[in-house]
């Protein structure tokens, strides 16, 4: 079935070809790391010790437990209508679980002895609770993905063992999110991060960015080729990601009330950091307000019949979803959880051009899977969807 | 006449299964039967913890002294930036080494007082807690000990310790260390290190360079033992430590 | 044959390359490596021998030092016996580099010949002899 990914429109490859360019110019700063020292490749501190790629896993296993919301649904209640989206959704985890596993492996400082967490499994460790589910999602995912592809391809039901590995990743999904939020939540040093709410919160942003991104996808899909996901499924989507957006938000009123009316300095300081500037650094600050801002578009957006009524304001409003939790998750919130240090002083932290670029990198690896894995569905899929007239077997 | 499909599986197949035999063969290969054993004259303890007497350190030279004996045997590069630094003890002042309860009425004296940090060597360690490769890890003297040879540099520990301890090398540490010390080697790009207790020197029946340089100001012993200098001076002065309600149970206690 | 000349090109190139250790050496001559043990500290001794006989160590200093590493890092285990009763002290920079302090004429002609770059000399310092980078 790999074979269908060889054939494409100069479009195709021109895509390609910029993914690939971006992965060696990622490979390349990742290595100039190594060589010159994190002091000039990162905006990291002896304070700020994670940034922006521990917040890119954060975001982007979160993305990838969101394919839950779509396979759910369908498996374990008969929702028809996510019948056409489900493959792109666990591809969509393929991808995501890789870019989050890959952004992991490039904050290492020591990468050739990575090999020593499976050398030395430490249980009471976290990072090794997180390496074991995200390589298992990440199979998990692959195998059913591609299994009931590959059913659908040969016009055939799919086998009946691959029900317990969908079953088992449906229960996996969350799971994975739970120990990524265990990474922050059970730290004693970082009050801002030590909060029972993480897990719970950590899943909510997941399931808004998520289906954000699938109704982006979606309407790319519809673009560049002749598989239709489905109006119904994308309205669904986003009716999910506009509960799971009411329910971050008030996760964050929740954890305001908790610092502002215990009035504990350490529960206060980090949120007066991002949201108003600390003892004079506020470089945040602007980050924030524009966060929160495109949650709060997003929101109207989804929330009132007469503006999500067209696809153009639903992509919108997807794309406003998307990067607030992005900016929130995938950087301040790593960043705050340092701030301030434990000797009660603000030491900021910024994005360097070398670790952007490494970003990018990894993000491309992602993309190039997904956009191989796409190739492969929607080859499949169009011609599933469409008899050998060319006309439209499935009215939506 | 064999598939080309099934001539890829078997292919595949022969080469993980001799990949894997010989990584088998490799691990299963005897260790060198050798002997090493403890040195005689270690130190034995069950407990290692560390008494400041911040009253007797009145100059600026006492705290240089302390630090230098430690940074320069060790190897410690030396580098200003304070967001690339690496300290294994260094001082700061009052409000500072105990943010949230430095008391606001105390002296004018006692504010000023400068107080030496380094790794508290918690009884109950976050930092340990969390490494995935036990690269730091509970010695059974108690010492919260760093392994350089393991660590993978994800700085999970630095996240996780409440005292600012760990320091990253974000910088080639050889190019900021101006005399190096030959019997100890330095640190290498992203490695995690911090203060050991001087583990080498407790190992072969010495204290640690910063007690020795102290002349006195800081006491270390085993806490374990009721006998000990250390629970002798613990019993007949009030002591303070930092962010003890985290329970870290951390073992470097401040006579103040 | 399908695609025969795809095949037959990927042969070609797949020879050569299998081919170029042998192919890249015509012409040159093997130097054997000879480590030097002309140091102070060696010189000294009256029966020049190491910590173990010399074959013993050809083939197993790597493996010595790994669990050395483990035993005075991990375990704080610092004292050697060896197999003739001789106590050393369990250190890289201490023992070993103290009689070898010509590391450039001794382990590295040996490694440097089969192309070995141990990375412990990115943390333990060499000795003066050979200069510390």
């Amino acid at each position: 079935m790999l074979d269908l990914a060889l054939k494409g429109k100069p479009r195709y490859w021109i895509w390609i070809s910029f993914l690939i360019t971006m992965i060696l110019i990622g490979f390349i700063c990742w290595i100039r790391e190594h060589h010159i020292g994190a002091a000039f490749t990162t905006g990291l501190s002896r304070d700020v010790s994670w940034g922006f790629h521990v917040g890119q896993l954060t975001f982007f296993v979160g993305v990838a437990a969101s394919a839950v919301l779509v396979v759910l649904p369908y498996y374990f209640h008969n929702y028809k209508t996510f019948g056409r989206i489900t493959v792109i959704g666990e591809f969509l985890a393929v991808g995501c679980v890789l870019i989050a596993m890959l952004s992991v492996f490039v904050i290492m400082g020591q990468p050739s002895r990575v090999w020593n967490v499976i050398l030395h499994p430490t249980p009471h460790s976290i990072i090794f609770w997180d390496m074991f589910v995200l390589m298992t999602y990440l199979f998990l995912n692959l195998l059913c993905g591609w299994t009931i592809l590959h059913a659908e391809k040969k016009d055939a039901p799919p086998p009946k063992w691959i029900k317990p590995f969908i079953y088992w990743a449906i229960l996996w999904a969350p799971s994975i999110h739970t120990v990524t939020a265990f990474l922050y939540a059970g730290l004693p040093g970082r009050p801002h991060w030590m909060t029972a709410l993480q897990a719970a919160h950590f899943l909510a942003t997941a399931f808004a960015a998520g289906p954000s991104l699938l109704i982006i996808i979606s309407m790319i899909i519809r673009k560049v080729s002749k598989f239709d996901p489905g109006q119904q499924a994308i309205n669904k989507l986003a009716e999910i990601a506009t509960y799971a957006l009411i329910i971050h938000l008030f996760f964050i009123g929740l954890e305001f009330f908790t610092a502002f009316y215990s009035q504990i300095p350490d529960h206060m300081k980090s949120l007066i950091y991002l949201y108003q500037g600390l003892e004079g650094h506020n470089r945040l600050v602007p980050w924030m307000a524009i966060s929160t801002l495109l949650a709060f578009t997003g929101l109207l957006i989804f929330m009132f019949p007469p503006l999500r009524k067209w696809n153009v304001t639903k992509l919108i409003g997807a794309i406003c979803i998307f990067f607030s939790i992005w900016m929130d998750k995938g950087f301040a919130f790593v960043v705050s959880g340092f701030i301030p240090n434990p000797f009660d002083r603000v030491t900021e932290a910024w994005i360097a051009l070398n670790e952007f670029l490494v970003a990018a990198g990894v993000w491309s690896v992602g993309a190039l899977v997904i956009t191989v894995l796409y190739k492969i569905a929607i080859t499949v899929k169009e011609k599933a969807v469409f008899d050998k007239y060319g006309q439209k077997q499935v009215v939506d | 006449m064999i598939t080309r499909r099934e001539f890829l599986k078997i292919a595949a197949f022969s080469s993980l299964l001799g990949l894997g035999g010989a990584f088998t063969i490799n691990a299963l290969e005897k260790e060198p039967g050798q002997k090493v054993l403890k040195d005689v004259n270690a130190l034995k303890g069950k407990r290692w913890a560390m008494v400041i007497d911040t009253k007797k350190f009145k100059t600026e030279l006492d705290f240089e002294k302390v630090i230098k004996a430690c940074h320069k045997a060790h190897n410690v590069p030396e580098i200003v930036n304070p967001l690339h630094e690496i300290k294994w003890i260094w001082t700061d002042d009052y409000e500072h080494t105990f943010p949230g309860t430095a008391e606001e009425y105390i002296s004018d004296e006692i504010k000023h007082r400068k107080f030496l940090l380094l790794c508290n060597h918690c009884e109950n360690p976050p930092c340990v807690r969390v490494c995935p490769v036990k690269a730091t890890f509970k010695r059974p003297d108690g010492i919260t000990m760093q392994d350089m040879h393991r660590c993978i540099g994800c700085k999970f520990c630095m996240a996780g310790c409440p005292y600012g301890a760990r320091n990253y090398n974000f910088l080639p540490p050889r190019d900021y260390i101006k005399e190096f010390n030959p019997e100890y080697p330095t640190r290498t790009l992203g490695v995690v290190e911090k203060c050991t207790f001087c583990n080498q020197r407790i190992d072969k029946g010495q204290l640690p360079y910063c007690v020795e340089a102290s002349e006195g100001k800081i006491i270390f012993g085993d806490i374990y033992d009721p006998n000990s200098e250390i629970r002798k001076v613990l019993s007949e002065n009030i002591v303070i430590r930092r962010k003890v309600e985290l329970g870290t149970q951390p073992m470097v206690f401040y006579i103040i | 044959m399908y695609d025969g000349w795809k095949i037959i090109l990927g042969l070609i190139i797949f020879v050569i390359i299998v081919t170029m250790p042998f192919t890249m050496s015509i012409g040159k001559t093997y130097i054997q490596p000879k480590p030097s043990i002309d140091t102070p500290e060696i010189q000294k001794m009256e029966k020049k021998q190491c910590i173990e006989p010399k074959q013993y160590m050809r083939e197993m200093h790597i493996k010595i030092l790994y669990s050395w590493k483990d035993y005075a890092t991990r375990e704080g285990k610092r004292l050697y016996v060896a197999s003739d009763g001789k106590q050393y002290d369990v250190s890289l920079q201490k023992t070993c580099m103290k009689c070898h302090s010509n590391k450039e004429k001794f382990c590295d002609e040996c490694h440097n010949y089969v192309n070995v770059k141990p990375y412990c000399w990115d943390c333990h310092i060499e000795p003066k002899v050979g200069g510390v980078k």
